[in-house]
């Protein structure tokens, strides 16, 4: 193997190379060609580094130096004064919302209450080279587990590390796995739940494209704890750079004899297959998914049988997430106690979170559970862009729940989120402040709800459109008294009644919001006012008399000639034309024009 | 000219049909293939599904309509894609989608007069980091805003 002095790693998910980063990697081949460094410097194209507002990012080894937002013109001053002369280009290095310049990526805000188990490789591995996942003890834990372990043995350590299912539910792993061991059936299979489609997650996509050998391995170990010789991995069309970087992965697996048969020489067969999603977020749902992979409309069925029992074809299944599998090789190597070491007394190991919204280090962060929300959102995401105030976390996606700053120390694990009317989820964090309308948001969340009902149980169908359309008249400024209390009681009921997971959480971001923002609500249906600012319906753009001087610069963008006036006295705006489109505010120059 | 490339793409689905037939639950992959071949799943298309399987056309039916992704007629050369996920809702994509609808003057879910583009509000295409985002076909665009919309829009009318 050829020794580097250097190495460039250069970040290849979805976030850096939609601005560039793939171009900026052929400029940096191109580059060192160019200054004669082919044998000294290798380019190395990463997966996720999870700090997506800064991107693209290129990181230098040894010396650890980050560099943000690098464009393909800053490529040749990168060769010729870092990898040729040593010499740290400055300008292009990472700063902190406070200001600071760090040279080294260890020193970063942003990572250092960082813990990363699911996300170990994601930043430091090529995700389409198999060498590099094994040189970093890829495959081992598989090894391990066939040629030391029973299968009983691999659930116990499971089960004793107490691996909760990272994709919302929170179930134990190693108890869905024992139930699924225990049936006798001649075929079983193993699913990866890669249909990450709550909005504002997307942890499981940077794992499948930046550490795909780490699902692939965890799946065969499972297979090999339950007795399945077959694996699905069910992932979103929406994600192609996920599914061209699984397909590579199966095909070099396959290759090194680590999937198909005679796994090790054992006798373990284990092969894996692709399905795609079609855009349904029901699918999400794993009786759901599992009528999809059979060529149905996906609906889901009634629990139980759960699909542990019977599942995929009628077969007994295991189904898990993402990042649950993500996190198995390394409970198997480091052991159950390592693994406990970590989090809440009911809540184990570490999770991700997707940060994103009105928060200034937006990305991918993993921190141990019992970390409180706080942290993750001043510490470690660097608090909330141009000095507003925070006003709610979003977490949970459609099924979470909104949690205001009085709950911002909570420590974050399954149960104490449940408890404050949020979930985990898939782990989306979306941060609002106080430009944000939480009636708006709950009408959002319906709204996106109502679309992907599958309509198969009249509470979901019917009962979640019911609760869009009083939202949307509150937002209007037609609420009327009693709506917050018929939302209230909707929202129970359609909770008690719904079939599946979607149905049964749906009202959760409005009941929530109702919760700890009810005086929102009240001022949208009582004073027909919106505090943030943000329901069009209810508000007016009105001209300070004192501070315009009349320049007409905002007559002149209206589009609907509401704006009249004579030059170098106050205009005004007539509001039976205005359309509220806030094209004005936009030009006055001088701070004249309100929303109130 | 038509029903040679008819006959190829005929074909081609055929034996992609018979392969898949093998394997347990083929028909999500059958109708991925067909969409990719064909550019929508046509009541043709259908048939020629639910004759090739040996399933009932009303199966067939039902899952290209259940289905997003599906579409029953063609779609436009470029399929503009804005995301209407929580974080770029949160910051302000609405504004960005509006300015879409009056450079294509189109509603999401339509086609342009010409073919060019279709329009579409997505569910969270994942890059919540660079929010607010669009894709047109493969390629992602982020920290939009209204402003950018025709430069990348004129790029693709060329």
């Amino acid at each position: 193997m050829d020794i580097f002095r250097s190495h460039v790693l250069v970040c290849g998910g979805t976030g850096c190379t939609s601005s560039d980063s793939l171009k900026i990697i052929d400029k940096m081949n191109e580059e060192i060609t160019k200054a004669g460094l082919e044998k000294e410097v290798k380019v190395v194209k990463t997966g996720c580094f999870g700090l997506c507002e800064v991107g693209p990012i290129v990181i230098v080894y040894p010396e650890g130096c980050f560099y943000s937002r690098v464009k393909v013109d800053d490529v040749a001053e990168i060769v010729s004064e870092h990898l040729l002369k040593g010499r740290i280009v400055k300008r292009l290095l990472y700063k902190e919302a406070a200001g600071d310049i760090e040279t080294s990526l260890n020193n970063v805000g942003f990572y250092k209450k960082q813990k990363r188990v699911a996300l170990r490789n994601c930043g430091v591995i090529d995700p389409e080279k198999i060498d590099e996942y094994i040189a970093y003890d890829g495959y081992k834990a598989l090894g391990t587990c066939l040629t030391q372990y029973t299968p009983q043995q691999v659930i116990d350590i499971i089960k004793d590390s107490g691996l909760r299912g990272r994709g919302g539910g929170g179930f134990s792993t190693g108890l869905k796995w024992q139930f699924c061991h225990n049936e006798k059936n001649d075929q079983k299979y193993v699913i990866c739940n890669a249909d990450e489609g709550d909005p504002g997650a997307f942890m499981d996509r940077s794992v499948l494209e930046g550490d795909p050998h780490a699902v692939l391995e965890a799946m065969a170990i499972a297979g090999y704890a339950i007795g399945s010789n077959m694996g699905y991995i069910y992932v979103r069309a929406e994600y192609p750079i996920a599914v061209k970087r699984l397909e590579i992965a199966i095909g070099q697996a396959k290759e090194y004899g680590l999937l198909g048969k005679n796994i090790f020489d054992t006798g373990f067969d284990f092969d894996i297959e692709i399905r795609l999603g079609a855009g349904a977020f029901v699918c999400g749902e794993e009786t759901a998914l599992m009528v999809s992979i059979e060529g149905k409309r996906g609906e889901p069925t009634p629990k139980p049988p759960f699909p542990a029992q019977k599942g995929l074809f009628g077969k007994p299944t295991i189904i898990n997430n993402v990042e649950t599998f993500a996190n198995i090789s390394q409970i198997i190597l480091k052991g159950a106690d390592w693994f406990k070491s970590m989090g809440t007394e009911k809540s184990k190991g570490t999770k991700v979170f997707a940060l994103g919204g009105k928060i200034n280090n937006t990305g991918l962060v993993e921190i141990p559970m019992g970390t409180t929300l706080r942290e993750i959102i001043y510490d470690i995401g660097g608090g909330i862009p141009s000095g507003k105030a925070f006003k709610a976390a979003q977490t949970g996606g459609p099924s979470g729940g909104c949690i205001p700053a009085s709950h911002l120390d909570t420590p974050i694990d399954y149960d104490s989120l449940t408890a404050i009317g949020s979930m985990m989820g898939s782990g989306g964090l979306i941060v609002m402040d106080e430009d944000n309308c939480m009636v708006d948001v709950a009408r959002f969340f319906l709204d996106f709800t109502v679309d992907e009902s599958c309509g198969k149980c009249p509470p979901c169908r019917i009962g979640t459109k019911r609760m869009l359309e009083i939202l949307e008249r509150i937002v209007a400024g037609q609420g009327e008294d009693g709506d917050i209390e018929k939302l209230q009681k909707l929202g129970e009921n359609i909770k008690n009644a719904a079939l599946c997971g979607l149905g049964k959480t749906a009202p959760n971001p409005v009941l929530s919001t109702i919760k700890y923002f009810r005086d929102e609500y009240e001022a949208h249906i009582y004073d027909k006012k919106c505090p943030a600012g943000h329901c069009k319906a209810l508000l007016n753009y009105i001209i300070d008399k004192s501070k315009c001087i009349g320049c007409s610069a905002c007559a002149k963008v209206c589009p609907v000639g509401a704006i009249t006036g004579k030059i170098k006295e106050p205009f005004e705006i007539d509001q039976s034309k205005c359309i509220k489109c806030g094209a004005c505010i936009g030009k006055c120059k001088f701070g004249a024009i309100e929303k109130k | 000219m038509v029903n040679v490339d008819e006959k190829l793409m005929r074909d081609e689905l055929i034996s992609f049909i018979e392969e898949q037939k093998k394997k347990p639950g083929p028909l999500m992959p059958i109708m991925q293939k067909a969409q990719s071949l064909y550019g929508a799943l046509t009541f043709e298309v259908q048939e020629l599904i639910s004759e090739q399987l040996g399933i009932p056309m009303s199966d067939v039916y039902g899952v290209a309509t259940f289905y997003s992704q599906f579409a029953l007629q063609p779609k436009g050369e470029h399929i503009v894609s804005v995301c209407m996920g929580t974080a770029c809702y949160v910051r302000n994509v609405e504004k960005v989608m509006e300015k879409m609808i009056e450079e294509l003057g189109i509603n999401p879910g339509e086609t342009t007069k010409d073919n060019k583009f279709t329009l579409e509000a997505t569910r969270c295409l994942g890059c919540c980091g660079l929010a607010p985002v669009m894709m047109i076909d493969d390629q992602v665009y982020g920290r939009l805003t209204p402003s950018d919309v025709p430069d990348i829009l004129a790029k693709y009318t060329d």
